[in-house]
């Protein structure tokens, strides 16, 4: 038997709530546990090319770079690249000017700044190393200057907001192992993450 | 000329508001055979939409930042995108005041249900000394444990909160539902609160660990503050109202602003004037008797707003005492990373929403500390769903960028703790509510205005809460992350921001120094009785949820009674 849709499972998990309102039936608990499963392939299947709705060709392409630079691929998981944050990026910034203005605004900075320190290159055409020493002045508070502070804003924004894609998508949320939001007929704990815990506080 | 549309029919209860009290008061009254209209401000619920315990944040378009992004610029709605409907501090077209130089928010639910669709569920019974205190501060309730116990007993088995008999003089023991196993970083607190003296035992919640009363039993999703369409987690709506509504003795109203209570001769109320929110139109219901359970500060303010020649002070207020007395919880959270957590094996430690075990208060025998009264602790960690924001913090401490950034998330993710105090403020003079003389809402009815200070008892309470919550975090080897501070106000929560307001229509023995009798009946109008935390005389350190629903189950008993034999 195929795995049921998605569609299927809510129906099904609304029809018994419903009878479970009517004292005839409780909640099968596992109608709704590969629910998430059939969701995220139904979105690898509809994947496209996506077109910015907001930011430009150029600042899309910059802050797809960044994207990846802030989230890369490794040998645990593919990274923010893979993940789309910038297509929910330029979504967000299509949704609120105020979300435009801080990456129309901080990706011009980066391109100035990154111009006036190597012979007049935008930051995605500067070289790999160049990009990283941009990236290593204004990712941290302590080089807080008055020529890097907008830089240093616009990647506080970055940084974070690219985490906040990577982590809520299918990819990041496998990265991290989050295993929750499922249907359980009982909770419990298992023995090997308690011993773990346990053993490493001191507290057994 | 305006056309007021009285309603033909004569309910033997209007009850005004649909949280916790309104509800209670709406199933016992049906069950009794009594016939009900329910007046809520805001719109119905409909869970099998407004609820979104099983949505993850990629499934929606904007992943919970709100079509504008608002949650980025703290502009969000409700609790968060995914949050069950509820309410906000700022609605439209109905502000409230607070005084010139005074700091109060006041979170105000507009849906059926009220704040239940939402709320933490923490279930506990206040003790024999909050209702009788030993330390001579505030006022005795006019009613003690002993007689409040067995409505506890009533509320809990029909709510169903878990638990388990601990014999606790600050926690009383109910009538529990089995409790849910300790996360893996609970039982790590529970082993330091162990060295620390601090009992630390399986939390009181309003969640099914067992089918109840036609709701399904939990199914541990971990989301509860979003709604359960299952039930499993109570709201008054789906518990209470929904199955009134079949018994075809309950008249559901809603968009409807109670704007005053209307009188006659004798004083007695005969009808509710509200205004049709989506008409603006005027409309009046009549009934035999009122519930007033508009949440504490709406119920006062319906009070004061209902001025005759016969009640100039507003209704039932010939004592004064409506809008005073008002309360909030005292409120501080603190935050610590707990290397022994990191990297730990990956499970779902999802459960039920909320904690699973809490920490009671356990220095009510103390007499050298230098507050009075005290506070529980809650809390919070585990393999959260990764939302929008959760790491944030993550982000701001490690700074950088690239594999190094993302190993630590990864590493980091889960061994977060934090602990959130709840706590008693004592009543004081400089904290109370009354109509603004100046200002009005959208439907023309006159608006709060808040005054609000917290004395020194609260504030060193708060130092006190930091001390601990440090203390834990280092006896479990963690780091303090964020929480204390050296500001002079110990970094208190704002009034009303703990979502806790009481005491605006409080009760007594003595009905020039109190409103209501201990049946949470009007001493001045005795066919109106106000059913929400209104009543409470004081603000225990465990919250009210659970003793509106145990006092608004005996008032409703007692009101039906009094009906039939025709003294109301």
């Amino acid at each position: 038997m195929s795995k049921p849709t998605r569609r299927e499972l809510m129906r099904r998990l609304g029809a018994s709530v419903t009878l479970t309102a009517a004292g005839e039936k409780w909640l099968a608990a596992q109608e709704a546990q590969h629910v998430h499963d059939a969701v995220a392939q139904d979105k690898a299947a509809k994947k496209g090319a996506y077109q910015p709705k907001a930011l430009n060709a150029h600042e899309y392409a910059t802050l797809v770079r960044l994207s990846d630079l802030i989230i890369p691929a490794d040998e645990h998981s593919p990274g923010a690249l893979a993940a789309g944050a910038a297509e929910f990026l330029d979504f967000l910034c299509a949704a609120s000017d105020d979300m435009k203005e801080i990456y129309t605004g901080g990706i011009a900075w980066l391109d100035a700044y990154t111009r006036h320190h190597y012979d007049g290159k935008d930051f995605v055409a500067a070289t790999p190393q160049q990009q990283t020493t941009v990236l290593d002045l204004i990712a941290y508070r302590k080089n807080e200057s008055l020529e890097l502070a907008p830089g240093i804003r616009f990647f506080t924004w970055a940084r974070r907001m690219v985490a906040d894609a990577y982590y809520t998508s299918p990819i990041g949320m496998k990265d991290l192992g989050y295993m929750g939001n499922d249907v359980m007929a009982q909770f419990s704990v298992p023995k090997e993450a308690l011993d773990y815990a346990l053993k490493r506080s001191g507290l057994a | 000329m305006l056309q007021i549309i009285r309603s033909p029919q004569v309910y033997d209860v209007v009850v005004i508001g649909s949280g916790a009290g309104g509800g209670t008061a709406v199933k016992v009254l049906t069950d009794l055979g009594l016939n009900v209209a329910l007046l809520e401000a805001g719109g119905m619920l409909n869970p099998q939409r407004d609820f979104k315990e099983h949505v993850l944040p990629y499934q929606v378009d904007h992943r919970g930042a709100g079509e504008h992004a608002e949650m980025y610029f703290g502009r969000s709605q409700r609790f968060g995108f995914f949050s069950a409907p509820n309410g906000y501090w700022e609605i439209p077209g109905e502000p409230y005041t607070v005084a010139p130089g005074n700091e109060f928010r006041w979170f105000r639910s507009r849906i059926v249900g009220g704040r239940t669709n939402h709320y933490g569920r923490i279930s506990l019974r206040f003790s024999d000394y909050d209702f009788q205190p030993e330390d001579g501060l505030g006022d005795p309730w006019p009613v003690t444990y002993q007689e409040m116990a067995p409505w506890y007993d009533k509320a809990e088995g029909f709510i169903g909160v878990t638990g388990t008999k601990e014999g606790l003089r600050t926690a009383p023991d109910g009538n529990f539902l089995p409790p849910v196993p300790p996360r893996v970083h609970e039982t790590l607190i529970q082993k330091a609160c162990g060295k620390l003296s601090i009992p630390c035992i399986p939390s009181r919640m309003a969640m099914l660990t067992k089918a109840l009363n036609g709701r399904a039993a939990c199914h541990y999703c971990g989301q509860c503050g979003r709604g359960c369409r299952t039930a499993s987690a109570f709201t008054s709506s789906q518990a209470m109202i929904f199955p009134a509504l079949k018994t075809g003795r309950l008249n559901l109203i809603v968009g409807a602003m109670a704007r005053e209570l209307v009188t006659d001769s004798s004083g007695k109320v005969t009808a509710v004037a509200y205004v049709d929110k989506a008409t603006r139109s005027e409309k009046q219901i009549r009934c035999k008797a009122v519930v007033v359970a508009a949440s504490a500060c709406e119920s006062a303010r319906l009070l004061l707003n209902s001025k005759s020649p016969r009640f100039p002070n507003g209704i039932a207020n010939s004592s004064d005492v409506v809008g005073r007395y008002l309360t909030d919880s005292t409120g501080h959270a603190s935050s610590g990373f707990i290397p022994a957590l990191a990297g730990m094996p990956r499970h779902n430690s999802d459960g039920i929403g909320g904690m699973h075990l809490y920490m009671p208060w356990w220095l009510h025998d103390d007499r050298k500390k230098n507050f009075p009264r005290g506070y529980h602790i809650e809390i919070g960690g585990g393999f959260g769903m990764p939302e929008l924001g959760s790491f944030a913090g993550e982000c701001a401490r490690q700074e950088g960028y690239g594999k190094a950034l993302k190993d630590k998330i990864r590493q980091n993710y889960g061994a977060y703790i934090s602990f959130a105090g709840r706590g008693e403020m004592i009543p004081n003079k400089d904290t109370w509510c009354d109509i603004d003389p100046q200002r009005v809402d959208s439907f023309g009815i006159p608006v709060l205005r808040f005054h609000f200070k917290w004395s020194d008892a609260e504030i060193n309470q708060v130092r006190h809460m930091q001390q601990t919550f440090s203390e834990i975090i280092e006896t479990l080897g963690g780091t303090v992350i964020s929480g204390p501070t050296r500001a002079p106000d110990a970094g208190i929560s704002t009034g009303g921001a703990i979502i806790h307001e009481a005491g605006t229509v409080r009760m007594g023995a003595d009905p020039k120094t109190s409103a209501l009798n201990k049946y949470c009946q009007a001493h001045d109008v005795k066919n109106l009785f106000v059913c929400d935390a209104a009543p409470f005389v004081s603000q225990p350190d465990k919250n009210v949820t659970l003793s509106i629903v145990a006092f608004s189950w005996r008032a409703s008993e007692y009101l039906a009674e009094e009906m039939r034999k025709g003294n109301v």
